[in-house]
């Protein structure tokens, strides 16, 4: 099968899935900026939002989710591995033109980010990290009706600086990885030519920045005291 | 010669007798040198002063030595073919360096360019690439009409850009996974842009790149160390085309 086996197809397969998550990821920033009130009820109403859709969906889209992520590992391990193998000795004087600290470290902040994303799934999704403060177990009032206090939860984690760090360090990762994996999606893809590529560069990385300065100011401000639970 | 002025540079050049051969840096002087010279040149007066000392002379490749065979080939300074903006090592001069410089000369390094010797590699696995597509199929008879297939001016330049591609194998020397995308891309689009290339563009595309796998170029990560490597400009849009014609391949 080409898709899985050629040079060109498993860089479509990186780029699809890689692409994928990045849209999740700016979703679930524009759910989680809930915590900043603009949503009547907060994030609490938003997790809650999120709960009551029906089961299948749920399942299946987390299931969608692990499969991206699954083969965006698989393949990203494999061509690594092969492009190690690419250039066998390198030159006694390293001299890089274009490639940049993004591009040449991509398997080590994807690495990065999923062992963050274990981390962060057994924090807030599977709440085993801070039983206390996990919210399925607190629940409050809202609406009429008791939900899980995620805002309690979010607040009680970032309020430990170690927790914050871990958060804001990853958001490093996602930006050093996306600055050069959104621009390298549509290369890949083969929806860039000579005058859209470097724009698309510079896209990328904004993109990249905004992600990284939405998802830190989370634990940041919390941390900082402005975001209150 | 107006001015007299030479420079008296120190060599770092890579040795090498054969392909199993470990290898090592050796450290030379060449002296003499004027701004004038270039850089084959140069090494054509320290090989001089090899022979006469009954040294081996360092090997290289080269040929046209003006920049359109794409023989010449070294990296100089980590930089395949010297780092100039569209420069082979031929067409690279002395002015560029300045007394007392030490300069590094390496070969291609690609796990698909095995060293034959010093500086030159075998750089075989391009021309496979090439015999895996880079053809058309056509029937030949009487020699066609000159416009008897129209094809707009832009089309034209933009397969003269890609057909450009001299074939050195710089790109793959800067590639940090040894690609020969950029090479493969630009062989693919020159063909893929013109009607008489289309019939066979699908095939093409696959062959052409499942070839350049089992010769051992590694894959593309979009570090585009090809296009600053390029003696010839040859853009990474070209890879992007590629990418393009084999989705095209998948889908049809
Ligand atoms: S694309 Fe440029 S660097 Fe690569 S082989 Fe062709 S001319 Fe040389
Ligand atoms: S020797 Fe022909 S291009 Fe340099």
């Amino acid at each position: 099968m080409q898709l899985t086996s050629s040079s060109i197809g498993r860089k479509i397969l990186m780029a699809i899935t890689g692409q994928a998550m990045v849209l999740f990821a700016v979703v679930h920033l524009l759910g989680n900026s809930s915590i900043f009130g603009w949503l009547n009820g907060g994030i609490n109403a938003y997790a809650e939002h999120l709960h009551s859709m029906p089961l299948p969906i749920i399942i299946g889209f987390r299931l969608a989710l692990l499969a991206m992520v699954c083969v965006h590992i698989w393949f990203g391990i494999q061509l690594t591995i092969e492009n190690r193998g690419g250039r066998p000795q390198q030159y006694a004087v390293k001299s890089t033109q274009k490639a940049t600290f993004a591009s040449e470290n991509m398997i080590w902040t994807g690495s990065l980010l999923a062992l963050f994303l274990v981390y962060h799934l057994a924090h807030f999704t599977f709440q085993v990290v801070n039983p206390e403060t996990a919210a399925l177990k607190n629940l409050v009032p809202l609406h009429n009706e008791m939900v899980p206090n995620v805002l309690g939860m979010v607040v009680a984690g970032f309020k430990n600086f170690f927790v914050s760090f871990i958060y804001a360090g990853a958001m490093v990762a996602l930006f050093l990885h996306l600055s050069h994996g959104i621009q390298s999606f549509f290369q890949t893809m083969g929806w860039s030519c000579d005058k859209s590529q470097p724009i698309l560069v510079k896209l990328g990385t904004l993109v990249a920045l905004g992600l990284f300065l939405g998802y830190a100011t989370i634990p940041l401000t919390i941390f900082a005291g402005i975001l209150k639970g | 010669m107006s001015d007299h002025k030479t420079m008296t540079l120190t060599l770092i050049v890579w040795r090498q007798k054969k392909a199993n051969d470990p290898g090592k840096f050796e450290t030379y002087t060449a002296k003499n040198i004027t701004e004038h010279h270039s850089f084959l040149e140069m090494l054509d007066c320290v090989n001089e002063d090899l022979i006469h000392t009954g040294k081996d002379p360092i090997v290289f490749d080269h040929d046209c030595r003006e920049g359109i065979c794409g023989m010449c080939s070294q990296v100089i300074n980590g930089a395949p073919h010297g780092g100039q903006d569209r420069t082979t090592v031929c067409q690279l001069h002395m002015r560029k360096f300045k007394d007392g410089d030490t300069i590094y000369i390496e070969p291609w390094r690609a796990r698909a360019f095995p060293i034959i010797r010093d500086l030159i590699v075998d750089r075989s696995a391009l021309d496979k690439i090439i015999q895996a597509g880079g053809y058309t199929s056509c029937h030949t008879g009487g020699v066609a009409d000159g416009n008897a297939i129209l094809i707009p001016k832009p089309v034209a330049d933009e397969a003269m850009d890609a057909a450009e591609c001299v074939g050195c194998g710089a790109c793959v020397a800067g590639c940090p996974n040894g690609s020969a995308m950029l090479f493969t891309g630009a062989k693919v689009s020159q063909l893929a842009i013109l009607p008489q290339g289309k019939g066979e563009a699908a095939t093409r595309v696959k062959n052409m790149t499942n070839t350049m796998t089992e010769c051992g170029f590694g894959n593309c990560s979009n570090h585009y160390e090809c296009m600053a490597a390029c003696p010839k400009g040859i853009n990474v849009k070209f890879i992007a085309r590629m990418n393009r014609e084999f989705i095209k391949a998948l889908i049809v």
